[in-house]
This record gives C-alpha cells, structure tokens and sequence, in this order.
C-alpha cells in the first residue's frame, strides 16, 4: 500500500473544523495528549507500517515528498 | 609492566571476574576438558540487589552446565506478567504460552544465590580452579598469548596464559586497560531498589504499575525471589536524591504505603541506580575477549544483563576450546563477534525502548507514552504498545557466517539456523526426556526417519560421522509408537519435534556444541554434514567431494 496524498477526505472542511474544535479550550498540554491520542487511533486504524513510515517521513519534512519541480 | 619474565602461574585460559558470565565461560570451558583459572578482586560472591530474572534460554544452558535442577528448585518459577494502571490491571502476559519445554520461561534467584551454585559447581570440576583476592592490574597481550599482573594476598604475581576471557563486569577495568571504550547513553533517571524479606501469599508474577495510588507519577516493579524474600523497585526521577532515597527513614514509608501498615517486612538491601545501555565496539581482542556486562551493559527492564552475558559464554567456550585443541583456527574466534555483537546490539533495542517509554525522554514522547496508556485502559491495540519490559530471548544467529544456508525449503517458524534448539518431550532408550537435555557439549545430528527406518548404509554413515576427529554424534528420532533399531534414538512422544522442527522422514540438522542449529537438510548427506560442519569450525570449505 501507498500513502494516499491525493484529496481524500469526504468533506474536508468539516472534518478541518472538528479537528480544530477537538482542541477548544485546552492548554498546551491537553493538546499534546489529545493529539498523541489521535495519531495512535488512526496509526492502528492504517496498520500498514510502509503507509506510516511514509507519513512519518512526510510529517517531519512535507518538501520531502513533493513532486520533483520542473525547474527552467 | 613488562610482559614474560618470572611467571608465578600458568593456564590456558584465565577468566577474570567470578560473577555469573565468567563462572559460566569457566565450567563450561572445564567441562570440555580445558583447564581454567579463575580471578576476582573480592573474597566472596557479589552481594545487594543484582540479577533475579534467568530466562529459559539461561536455564537450558545452566543444565548443560550442570546447575540447572538446582537452580530451578532454588528459585521461584513464573511465567507471567502483570501490567497496572493505577490500581487496575491493564493486560498480562503468558511468556511461556505453550506446553512441552522443560523449562519455564523465567525463574527468580538472588545473583549471589545462583553465583552460589556456579561455584560449587566449578569446585567439582577437575582442572577449574577459582582464585579470590586476585586483582588484575596489568595486560600484557602477546602474539602467542598474555602475561597478566594480578595483585594478591602474597603480592604481585604475574600469570601467563593463551587466552583471557574478560568477565571483569560494567567497569572493566580489563577494558580500561586496553585502552578500549564501551559506548551508548544513561538514561537520566534513578531507581530505588529494595529487597524485602516478608510473608506475602501474591502469586509469583512479574507485577509493573504505571502511576500506582502508593508512587503517584511514577513506575513500581514487584518480584518474588527465593527464601520470602520481595524486589521491589521504584522509580524516583531524575531530580532524586539517591543518598537521601537511600536513607531507611525515606525507604520504609515508600514501602509501606504500597504494602499497607499490617504487613510486617525487613529490609534486606536497598540501592538507588542509574541504567545505561552501552556496548564495546567489539568484543573480540586478539587474544583477549570480553564477555557479560565488560561487553555491553543494558538496563534491567527486559532481565537481559545477565541473560545474555551467560549466553556470550555459552557461545565462546566451545569456540575457545576448539582452538586451543587444534580442531578449529583462531579464525572462528571473530564469529563471536560476528554472534555476540549483533545480539548484544538487539538486547540494547529492547532495553532502550523499554526504558524510553518507562521515563520519556521529552514532553512529546511523555504526552505519547501517557496516551498510550490511556488508550490501553479501554482498547486492546494499545497494549501492544505499553512497554515495561520486553522479556529475555536467545538471540537467533541467522546472519551467522558459521551457518550453511539451506538448500531446500523448510516452515517459516521452524527452528532453523542459527536458533537454539527448540524443546520437546522425547522418549529414549533410558525413559521420558527432553531433547534439549540430550544435546550439546559436542557436535550433534538430528535425523527424522520415517516409517521405514533407518537403512543400514544409513548406519554406517552416521558411524563414520561418530569416529570423526572432530565427532558427530547422531540420534535418530522417530514418529511416536516407531522405535527404530539403532544406537541412539528419541521417540516423538507428543510430535512437537515434528511440529518444532518441520521434520519429514528423512531430515536432518546439525547442532553445534552450544545447542545452536548451524544446518538443515531434507535429505541427509554425509558429505554435506561434514562440509557444515567445517564451515562451523571456520574451516576452509574442502577441495568438491564427490
Ligand atoms: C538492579 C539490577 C537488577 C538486575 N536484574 C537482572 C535480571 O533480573 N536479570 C539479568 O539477567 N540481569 C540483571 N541485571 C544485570 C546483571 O546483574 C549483570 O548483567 C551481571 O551481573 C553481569 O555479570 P558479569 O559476570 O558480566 O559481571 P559482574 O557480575 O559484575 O562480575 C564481575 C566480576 O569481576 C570482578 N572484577 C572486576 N574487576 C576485576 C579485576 N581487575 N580483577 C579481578 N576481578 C575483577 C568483580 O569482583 C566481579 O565479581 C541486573 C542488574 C541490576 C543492577
């Protein structure tokens, strides 16, 4: 399996919002953990350690995985 | 110092340090015939909270030595472990899940106790000879061997020797002395170490709380050792004060608190400790060769200090003794290395992770470590993550240039190559036994044979291979209810061999004389037994026989 980087998301902005509103009213912290928590949940739901490296990769260094540029 | 001149004592092998890898390297090399003296700085065995975990493996090795009954009777056996969060169990685990090994996953003994043991042991063996109160203080390594100046009772004496096996622990002073350096991190925490003598009625497990009620924020690790007595292990954080923590006044409420106040105990040893994982480049130095903790150095969590120095031990004395009879070059002296440093390098990734996840390096990798046990309170997958310790295994050799690669195809979780042989009930020609107490100690070959026997060409073939030089000693082991007529046989009794091995009539496996698997054939060959069995001696492969 690949790491899908093509547009995904059913309805990407209501998913941005929810994402966002996860977070209402937390401290540094608490943001920390809920998010920690957030990766391990999906990181189990896609399981396929290449699709993770790969996002790790990405993660870390998003230029890493753009499309060598055409350069003139 | 200078090296030669006046020599006060002579043997082919000195090991120094009579801690548990050089009593171990020192029977073993006596057992096969070597003779072997043995240095320690002390008067007497090592005392305070050290080892009490030994592993299967360690025990398989123990009864090759001749320890084995005693040790597993002397200490407690357990197999699982319990993890808490807070005052609720999160999961636990069975290490040893299936029936049919001889020995349980782990026992539990005080170091001092199966020091104990090992000593006694050396003590019966003619040709061992263990000297305390003799401190190395200088190496003089040599083309042909290597002088070593010892401090004793009776003032400096210089012993020669062909080769020194460095069992002189994390320290090394041996190291130190070749100017060689073992290198890795310390983890920047401390740990209260307790040994509790009490009576208690808990089974024996391995019990790990993340942030119990009694140590808020923190880590506890609880242990049941032999006489009643507990180990009880806290761990404090960076920012402790380990004289203070070390202090009874400061020991005994922390203790109480997790016990309860009606629960009467004595303290019979308490330490605070710094783990660090380290390792030295290499371990092989000419004729100077490091083993147990000199080598490489892990923290506790996973029990694979001692576990693994044993099997370093278990790896070089048949090695060691090939070479000094001639049987094998000096060449099969690096497959130590080749061996040990690689299971050193896996024995330092399990303790490393384990301890990260126990005191988190960073605010990120805590806020993960907490979610993860949050997680776990609730769903399965993250138990898999929770780590407290990922348990002593025998490391597989399978990159081993001592191995011959197989030429036919054999199940994926078979024991192969470079694994130990794998246990299994077996009846012989004496009564019910088990496989791995019936190998070793020399080269073995396994043959599976079928519903129709073992032919007499075959016979005569595995008695060539007997009266070999270097001998192969065969046994034939058959499907239950067929006991073939032949001089050595194991009965199958419950086909876990079968099963364990992915044995069809006709197979067959060589073993080296520490237990290892170093090939496997679907059909036997006596001339390809012969050409693995150089290449398991680092012999030159032989001119194509036909
Ligand atoms: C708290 C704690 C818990 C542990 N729990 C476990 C466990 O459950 N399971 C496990 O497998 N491991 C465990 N370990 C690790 C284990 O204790 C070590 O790995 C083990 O002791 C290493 O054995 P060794 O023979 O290599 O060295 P040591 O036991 O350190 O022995 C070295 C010997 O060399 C001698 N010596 C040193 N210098 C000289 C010299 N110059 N001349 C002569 N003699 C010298 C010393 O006197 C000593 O006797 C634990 C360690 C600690 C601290």
């Amino acid at each position: 399996m690949k790491l899908r980087l093509e547009p995904n998301l059913d309805a990407p902005d209501d998913f941005y919002q929810a994402l966002v509103d996860l977070h209402r009213d937390l401290d540094a912290a608490q943001t920390l953990l809920v998010n920690a928590r957030l990766i391990l949940l999906l990181a189990n739901h896609i399981g396929d350690g290449g699709v993770l490296r790969e996002a790790l990769r990405l993660a870390r260094d998003p230029a890493a995985g753009a499309p060598a540029p055409a350069r003139s | 110092m200078s090296s030669r001149g006046h020599i006060d004592a002579r043997a082919p092998v000195l090991v120094v340090g009579a801690g548990p890898v050089g009593l171990c390297a020192a029977i073993d090399l006596a057992q096969h015939g070597v003779k072997v003296l043995v240095l320690d700085q002390d008067d007497s065995l090592s005392e305070g909270s050290r080892a009490i975990c030994f592993a299967k493996r360690t025990l398989e090795i123990l009864d090759r030595l001749g320890v084995g009954e005693q040790a597993v009777a002397r200490g407690v056996v357990w197999n699982t472990g319990k993890v808490f969060l807070r005052d609720r169990l999160l999961y636990q685990f069975d290490l040893l899940p299936e029936p049919g090994h001889h020995r349980p996953a782990f026992i539990n003994l005080q170091q001092y106790l199966m020091e104990q043991l090992l000593v006694e042991r050396l003590k019966m063996l003619p040709g061992a000879e263990l000297r305390w109160r003799h401190r190395v203080t200088g190496l003089a390594p040599r083309a042909d061997g290597v002088t070593v100046e010892v401090e004793t009772p009776a003032g400096l004496e210089h012993f020669d020797c062909d080769y020194v096996v460095a069992c002189d622990g994390a320290r090394s002073p041996l190291r130190h002395l070749l100017g060689l350096e073992s290198r890795g991190q310390v983890f920047r925490d401390r740990f209260l170490i307790a040994d509790v003598r009490m009576q208690a009625d808990f089974p024996p497990e391995r019990w790990f709380w993340f942030d119990p009620p009694f140590h808020p924020g923190q880590s506890v690790l609880l242990h049941r050792q032999a006489d009643n007595v507990w180990r009880i292990d806290f761990q404090l954080g960076w920012d402790a004060d380990p004289e203070r923590e070390r202090q009874s006044e400061n020991v005994l409420p922390r203790i109480r608190t997790m016990l309860g106040p009606d629960r009467p105990f004595t303290l019979e040893w308490v330490s605070v400790y710094t783990f660090q994982c380290r390792r030295m480049d290499r371990f092989a130095h000419g004729r100077v060769l490091f083993a147990g903790d000199a080598a490489h150095q892990v923290s506790p969590f996973g029990a694979r200090g001692a576990n693994s120095g044993i099997q370093d031990a278990d790896n070089l004395a048949w090695k060691l003794c090939a070479v000094l009879r001639g049987e094998a070059p000096p060449a099969l002296l690096e497959s130590y290395d080749a061996e040990r440093v690689p299971a050193a390098d896996e024995n330092i990734l399990h303790s490393t992770r384990s301890t990260d996840f126990i005191t988190p390096k960073s605010d990120a990798s805590r806020a993960l470590r907490d979610a993860t046990l949050q997680l776990a309170e609730f769903f399965p997958f993250a138990r898999r993550l929770v780590n407290s310790g990922r348990l002593s295994l025998p490391s597989v050799y399978r990159d081993s240039p001592l191995n011959t690669a197989d030429d036919a195809a054999f199940g994926q979780d078979a024991c192969g190559p470079g694994a130990p042989a794998a246990d299994a009930p077996v009846d012989t020609r004496d009564g019910r036994s088990w496989l791995i107490d019936e190998v070793g100690g020399r080269f073995d070959l396994l043959y599976f044979a079928g519903a129709d026997g073992v032919p007499d060409a075959l016979r005569e073939r595995f008695e060539a291979l007997r009266r070999q030089p270097v001998p192969v000693e065969t046994t034939v082991i058959s499907a239950r209810g067929m006991r073939p007529d032949v001089g050595r046989y194991f009965e199958d009794i419950d086909g876990l061999f079968a099963a364990r091995y992915d044995a069809a009539p006709g197979s067959a496996w060589l073993l080296r004389p520490d237990q290892h698997v170093c090939a496997r054939w679907r059909r036997f060959d006596p001339d390809r037994v012969r050409a693995a069995q150089r290449r398991a001696l680092a012999l030159p492969a032989l001119e194509t026989v036909t």
